[in-house]
């Protein structure tokens, strides 16, 4: 789906984390390129740096060292930090996430959900957008229930909704089927397809289930805060 | 499109009986505030109109005597002491006098009163005079007496519920063995009258063996004259007090200065309970949604979008509570007055508990500012929450 536009560009991203007097590179010194569209899946054993990848390449995190550039415009390089705040802005520019745990508000409707990153922040265009994406992900007819009165399959697709109404450019998705039986992963993974391959969404998928990663375009191994590209 | 306070409100639902019990907390520290603030501004109101309507500024009686029937009463009707009724005419040659009223007060203890008997209060009065002072007296039944003689009552309102009497009915007043005939009852006036019983001035003194004496005098003074040079005068007479009625507000007021205090104690710890309550209730709420709050930060909150909803949802409690709180306070003030009065030693009559529209204005602002400070602290801490470290506790 690759159509050759770099969305992220990362250079010798490192973290490493500090544990009393011992450092732990969680991320050691990985560059990668993800282009516009792609849709990508990284695998690896717990503790592997996966999820730290995810969240560096997220801007959920600042890097020790390295540089990131997000379509172009550099983010992160040496020396430069972002505070929280910047950070947030970047984020609700260009991401969408999703999680393991869907965390809707219990209190609010499945429309009300989907609707909540609005109340935040808005991007022009957006205006029909929650009830568009809960139609497209199958969810319309539930529009007006409450969380507890769904499935998880369903609140993760609600929470995809959600990530997806400010018409993100990259959804990062860290486990998002762990709380899920393998029916209902491999819905939420077609879903996933979908939107890559029907709206061009960029996506990067963080999995233990190989078999869930396979629908990826690409797919990547992390290990010892090293990644490689896997057939 | 929802809002921050559609989110808020909705947030608040969650945990129903803990919004609930938090919603009591500070709807009872709302009310107790407004309540006691309420006592501040009544007991004043009701003080001052109770001396306005003793319907004269000054009054003089023998030194070391009771001046008013409730002292007499508290004393059991002992203690009252004369002076002769010619002092009349001296006063009211002083230019600064409008009108003069005498007074004889008289204390009887009836067996048949109450279960263990109690003391009834008689006051020898002239009804011209009397009624000129007291301009709000109107009668219920009947009128004054036929004339300065005769052995006949004018009943105040209470006096004549609890006595049971109707105009045409005698009363007996037991040590003296002397009836009167029930001419006239007075309408409820909110004052002492209202237990008073009233007899010809002239007949009084018969009847206690007080020739040509009197206990009291009422003075009023002219419109606009200082009474305080009266004042002076008159204390040059031989064996008399003169009291002033404001003065006897102010004493009153210095005493009660006391309960205020102690009040407006009890009402600052009635707040910081409920603040502390608040806090409690919101840092639990903020600890539980911490994974929530880093979410709501992924999908687009600042720091600021999240202190606000957080605000707003100790800003709804403490509103919520506040106009409860002010509401249980307008409808239970009467029974709030009587809890009043029974710890009171001294309570004047009518409403003890005054709450104005400003009351309830303030008494809102107030609990709006305690929500406004006790959603600092949790409103900062959950705005602070980094999404990483939410999504991190997530991972585990």
């Amino acid at each position: 789906m690759s159509e050759n536009v770099i969305s992220i560009e990362a250079k010798n991203l490192t973290k490493v984390y500090l544990r009393g007097n011992e450092k732990i590179p969680a991320v050691n010194d990985i560059s990668l390129r993800i282009n516009k569209s792609d849709f990508i899946s990284i695998i690896g054993p717990s503790g592997s740096g996966k999820t730290t990848l995810v969240n560096l390449l997220g801007c959920l995190d600042n890097p020790t060292s390295g540089e990131l550039s997000l379509g172009g415009r550099s983010i992160f390089n040496e020396g430069k930090r972002l505070s929280e705040r910047e950070l947030t802005k970047i984020r609700r520019e260009i991401f969408g996430y999703i999680f393991q745990s869907f965390y809707l508000i219990p209190t609010l409707t499945v429309m009300e959900n989907v609707m909540l990153p609005l109340t935040f922040y808005r991007k022009p265009g957006t205006e029909n957008e929650a009830a568009e994406l809960l139609k497209l992900l199958g969810m319309d007819h539930r529009k007006d229930h409450l969380p507890g009165q769904i499935s998880g399959g369903e609140m993760q697709r609600v929470a995809i909704a959600r990530a997806m109404v400010n018409k993100p450019e990259i959804l990062l998705a860290d486990e998002p089927t762990g709380n899920l039986d393998t029916k209902r992963s491999a819905e939420i993974v077609q879903v996933l397809q979908e939107l890559n391959r029907n709206v061009g969404l960029t996506i990067i998928m963080v999995t233990h289930n190989q078999d869930l990663a396979r629908h990826a375009d690409l797919m990547y191994e992390m290990r010892d805060g090293q990644i490689r590209q896997i057939d | 499109m929802i809002t921050t306070f559609q989110v808020a409100y909705k947030n608040l639902l969650r945990k129903k009986m803990r919004s609930f019990l938090t919603l009591v907390g500070i709807a009872l520290s709302a009310w107790v505030l407004v309540s006691l603030l309420g006592f501040n501004n009544g007991y004043e109101t009701a003080l001052s109109k109770d001396i306005d309507n003793m319907g004269f500024q000054l009054m003089m009686m023998a030194k070391g005597c009771p001046y008013e029937a409730a002292t007499m009463m508290l004393k059991g009707g002992t203690g009252l002491k004369y002076m002769k009724e010619s002092i009349v005419n001296d006063v009211a040659k002083e230019p600064e006098v409008e009108k003069t009223t005498p007074i004889l007060m008289a204390a009887v203890f009836d067996p048949n009163k109450g279960e263990s008997g109690g003391v009834a209060a008689y006051f020898g009065i002239e009804p011209k005079s009397f009624s000129q002072m007291k301009t709000f007296l109107k009668f219920r039944q009947g009128g004054w007496f036929t004339n300065e003689n005769a052995y006949e009552a004018v009943m105040g309102y209470e006096a004549a519920e609890l006595e049971q009497r109707e105009v045409g009915d005698k009363i007996l007043i037991p040590e003296k063995n002397i009836e009167f005939k029930v001419v006239g009852i007075l309408a409820r006036t909110g004052t002492q009258d209202d237990g008073t019983i009233f007899v010809p001035l002239r007949t009084a003194q018969k009847v206690f063996n007080r020739p040509d004496e009197i206990t009291t005098l009422g003075i009023k003074v002219k419109k606009g004259v200082d009474s305080t040079s009266l004042e002076d005068k008159l204390y040059k007479l031989p064996d008399v007090q003169i009291v002033s009625l404001a003065e006897v507000k102010q004493t009153i007021m210095k005493l009660i200065s006391t309960a205020k205090v102690m009040v407006l104690s009890i009402a600052i710890i009635a707040i910081l309970i409920a603040m502390v309550g608040v806090i409690n209730t919101i840092l639990m709420s903020v600890h539980e949604r911490f994974q929530e709050i880093g979410i709501l930060k992924t999908i687009g909150a600042m720091p600021w979008d999240i202190f606000k909803l957080i605000w707003i949802e100790t800003l709804t409690l403490c509103a919520i509570g506040g106009v409860l709180g002010v509401g249980l306070a307008l409808i239970l003030s009467k029974v709030t007055g009587l809890l009043i009065r029974y710890v009171l030693p001294y309570a004047p009559i009518g409403g003890l508990v005054l709450i104005d529209l400003k009351l309830v204005v303030v008494t809102i602002a107030v609990i709006l500012c305690i929500g406004l400070l006790s959603g600092l602290y949790p409103a900062w801490k959950a705005g602070r929450v980094r999404p990483l470290e939410a999504i991190r506790s997530d991972i585990g």
